[in-house]
């Protein structure tokens, strides 16, 4: 659910809307930041003759089809040495395959009026993939190419590692990513979960082509593969392209067991950093997405720090008293842990201020616990929202493919509401018991020393 | 508990239902799409509307009616640009405070009301303009119409909200620039680049400013801009023309005029002589960039066809991976990491084209610099070849198609467009005149606007001791 996002979408992928709407990144103030979150709907199942499913929203009001994908195996998946293949292999699959080198597979790309766009996550490998209605022969024929046969050439490899290797750098000078980066190390220090997930700069300038090869060959493959699809295009059209994109990978992939991992609570890590605002992140254990205390602890979460106006953390830390722009927590049911976890940006002076508050709130959510009011407001507020995912064919697309990845069955559209306002207030005080009560979360802090 | 469940399987239902209001657009044998078809695309269909009532507020209404939704926003003609000297950040501050409440609504009462019934909501503030939106299920559209219309005359302030809030502004500027050497850069940049301009003051304030901003500066600000005719109401969604007017006049309709702006005349950029240079060296710089930038005109202050044919430049000079700054510097000579180029189309002045690029590890920023101007020399010497258009051109028709997909993206291109000095029938006519752009045009802006002098800008890592001398 939330946080669990799945932004599939990095900027080049953007870039066609993003030409319409160059206006809009420029100078825009937004009164606060929002995290998004996912939900998802109800659809066709699809199944190929050689027997690849997809579910599928057929719509052709927009002569557009969004299609979206996810591997099971991110980036989780690298081996110690090799950290940062499986984010490089997302960068490289639209560089040049079958007879296009990287240059005619990017300006094929652009004259077909095409987004293609991939992403490692900690334990999925995400596709994205838009194209007109007109000439989808051709485009299905491009994500066909880049999936089954990618070149991983040196010139772009050596472009990509250049690229990757200055975001990384970038990465260790920002406050908020030099922030998550320690709070994952200190979470899970020995588990492939508390590694930079885009490598270190010494292990992805040790990357080869063969390297992206092994990591293609343990992760792409039929089954663990989920797709969904939105837009113009039938059933039986689908069946086909099906059959065409995916039916030549092999049948299984060969991923490494990763154990499940408690986080480790209870640390405080400051790191020292020169700017006017302290970066704070912390976590503490969640539940598992299957868990049936996931959905009361969403709803709690939603009270205690949830994405709108109204959470707690938000009136105490921001309304209040003005201590923060951004502030607000969140569940992250990854496939071997789980996390409830928060972050917010304060002065310096007052790091230690917001940090209390942080841990205070905690302590009301477990004595007095919220309102039958609030509860209400919450549920009332999770349940209306939840239409607002399925505003466009790429929104519902992700939906489709997050609904599968997490396994939470094609009629989770139709019982998630009911599951939502089954919550009871008795619930959520357990849940909060069982989160918070005598638990010390993880707290990191990036910024001047405190004095 | 308020009748706030969409049922999902209306909105799956509404995906299939109803008729295309777009034109398909046929691709040839190599799956290239038609110019001819895209240029016939009318931004946003054939069903958008517009009016006016009779206290001045202009109505926009943009159906789309696949999912049982609508997005609302109010658009007011006034931005950062607006602001009197010594005040920056007020625009964005008034903002913030919009939130606090009326003298008929308590602080709180519409954000809880719009999150019941599971609504989103958010403001923003650009230079030229200052927008509010909610997206909600239809049936709660008069809802958020009323609270927002009681807002725009209504605002009721006190030193107690002010307060905490002007901290979070604070905070709020910590976070997007103080702690960013390539944003406190920018800044700097934007000074330079616009001398004489508001656009050269950053939208959010400088610091010691927005500290001074207090009650009488806000409500003198609303009183001076926020009246239904500088707004610009925009529904874009499950609705049609007339419900949204009907609903309109009962609302915003009951708002009076509460003042006349007057036209928007800000002192115009200069171009001053002299080379001009800003950098930034920081040991929180990772990597170096370089940027130039040029004055041009917007969409607004452009001759015919110029806006247009520059959009076409800026894609073939640096609009991604098959741009010439990206094939040359990244992928030919591999002495960058990344290349590009970019022009800001709305603005109701004068507006900027960027070039920029960040050196690969060893690679000196003046030679890196010398082949970037030489890339854009060669443009003007040399012009463009009609293919390198012809994608371009493609490239920015088909983002028509896709934003038809998303309508608070539709709705943001209108009310940009119309808070900007555009209509909605250019909005509309967008991919007709972009259709037309020729390589001889796109070789004459480029001429006549970026032989004139750039403003450079060099963000640079501390030096490291085997460089100091």
């Amino acid at each position: 659910m939330k946080a669990k996002v799945l932004t599939v979408a990095p900027a080049s992928a953007s870039r066609l809307t993003a030409s319409l709407l160059a206006l809009f990144a420029l100078t825009l103030l937004f009164v606060a930041s929002f995290a998004q979150s996912s939900q998802a709907i109800e659809i066709q199942e699809v199944k190929s003759p050689n027997g690849i499913t997809a579910w599928l929203v057929e719509d052709y009001t927009v002569p557009i089809i969004a299609l979206n994908f996810a591997f099971a195996g991110g980036n989780s998946q690298d081996p110690d040495a090799k950290l940062g293949v499986t984010n490089l292999l997302s960068t490289m699959l639209d560089e040049g395959a079958g007879d296009l080198d990287s240059e005619a597979f990017q300006a094929r790309l652009e004259d077909l009026t095409m987004s293609l766009s991939f992403q490692a996550g900690r334990d999925f490998f995400y596709g994205s993939f838009q194209s007109l209605q007109s000439n989808k022969d051709h485009t299905f024929e491009m994500l066909r190419l880049a999936l089954n046969e990618p070149r991983f050439d040196d010139g772009p490899l050596e472009r990509m590692k250049a690229q990757t290797i200055a975001g990384i750098r970038r990465s260790l000078l920002r406050p908020d990513a030099l922030a998550g980066l320690t709070l994952s190390k200190t979470l899970f220090p020995d588990h492939p979960y508390g590694r930079p997930s885009q490598g270190t700069e010494d292990t992805v300038a040790t990357l080869t082509s063969d390297d992206l090869k092994a990591q293609r060959a343990k992760i792409f493959a039929k089954d663990n593969l989920k797709i969904g699809v939105v837009g113009a295009i039938s059933a039986d059209e689908l069946a086909e392209v099906l059959d065409k994109v995916f039916s030549d990978l092999p049948e299984t992939g060969d991923l490494v067991d990763i154990p499940d991992v408690e986080p480790v609570t209870d640390q405080d890590v400051h790191v020292d950093f020169d700017s006017p605002q302290t970066s704070i992140q912390f976590a503490l254990p969640g539940y598992e997405r299957h868990d049936p205390k996931f959905m009361p602890a969403f709803v709690m979460n939603h009270i205690f720090g949830g994405g709108t106006f109204s959470s707690w953390l938000y009136n105490e830390i921001r309304e209040q008293r003005g201590l923060a722009y951004s502030v607000g927590s969140h569940l992250i049911p990854y496939e071997h842990t789980s996390l409830l976890m928060g972050s917010t940006g304060t002065r310096p002076d007052r790091a230690g201020e917001a940090v209390d508050i942080i841990n205070q709130q905690m302590n009301r959510m477990t004595e007095s616990g919220p309102t039958p009011a609030e509860l209400e407001e919450a549920k009332s507020y999770l349940t209306g929202s939840y239409a607002l995912n399925f505003d466009s064919s790429s929104s519902i697309a992700r939906q489709l493919t997050g609904i599968q990845v997490q396994e939470l069955g094609i009629d989770y559209i139709d019982k998630r509401n009911g599951m939502v306002e089954a919550v009871t207030l008795e619930e959520v005080q357990d849940v909060a018991k069982d989160l918070f009560d005598g638990k010390e979360p993880t707290f990191v802090t990036v910024g001047q020393p405190e004095s | 508990m308020t009748g706030r469940s969409l049922t999902l399987k209306a909105l799956a239902l509404g995906l299939v239902v109803f008729a295309s209001p777009v034109l398909p657009v046929a691709a040839d044998t190599t799956g290239k799409a038609s110019i001819e078809d895209f240029s016939k695309i009318l931004i946003g269909g054939t069903d958008v509307s517009q009016t006016t009532l009779d206290n001045g507020l202009q109505v926009i209404v943009i159906p789309d009616r696949r999912a049982p939704i609508v997005t609302h926003m109010v658009w007011y003609r006034v931005g950062a640009a607006d602001e009197d000297p010594g005040k920056s950040g007020l625009a964005h501050f008034l903002e913030h405070l919009m939130f606090k409440g009326t003298k008929n609504t308590p602080e709180g009462e519409f954000s809880n009301m719009v999150a019941q019934v599971g609504g989103q909501e958010n403001a923003f503030t650009s230079q030229d303009y200052t927008a509010y939106y909610q997206q909600v299920a239809k049936e709660h559209l008069e809802m958020v119409m009323g609270y927002e219309a009681d807002r725009m005359a209504n605002l009721l302030l006190t030193d107690n909200q002010i307060n905490p809030e002007r901290d979070v502004v604070l905070e709020e500027r910590s976070q997007r620039v103080d702690r960013s050497p390539a944003a406190r850069l920018s800044e700097t940049f934007d000074q330079v680049l616009f001398p004489n301009s508001p656009y050269g003051t950053p939208v959010i304030g400088w610091k010691d400013e927005i500290q001074a901003l207090d009650k009488d500066d806000a409500i003198a600000f609303y009183d001076k801009y926020y009246t239904p005719n500088n707004a610009i109401l925009i529904v874009a969604g499950d609705v049609t023309a007339e419900d949204v007017l009907r609903l309109a006049n009962e609302t915003y309709g009951k708002v009076e005029q509460r003042a006349d702006p007057g036209s928007r005349d800000r002192p115009h950029v200069q171009i001053v002589p002299g080379d001009r240079e800003v950098s930034l060296q920081s040991d929180q710089v990772a990597q170096a960039r370089l940027q130039h930038g040029w004055v041009v005109p917007s969409t607004t202050t452009a001759l015919p066809h110029e806006s247009e044919a520059l959009e076409v430049l800026s894609d073939i000079l640096g609009g991604g991976a098959n741009s010439r700054l990206y094939r040359a510097l990244v992928v030919d000579d591999g002495v960058a990491t990344s290349a590009g180029a970019w022009y800001q189309s709305t603005a109701l002045d004068d507006t900027r084209f960027i070039l920029y690029a960040s050196p690969k590890d060893g690679v000196e920023l003046d030679d890196l610099e010398d082949k970037a101007l030489s890339i854009v020399n060669d443009v003007l010497e040399n012009g463009v070849t009609a293919e390198e258009v012809d994608r371009s051109k493609r490239s920015l028709l088909a983002s028509a198609i896709y934003a038809q997909d998303k309508q608070d993206v539709l709705a943001r291109i209108f009310g940009t467009a119309l808070t900007t000095g555009g209509s909605v029938e250019q909005v509309q006519t967008w991919p007709a005149r972009v259709a037309q752009v020729t390589p001889d045009q796109v070789r004459a802006v480029a001429q006549k606007y970026l032989s004139e002098t750039s403003v450079a800008s060099y963000l640079m890592p501390a030096a490291t001791p085997e460089t100091v001398e």
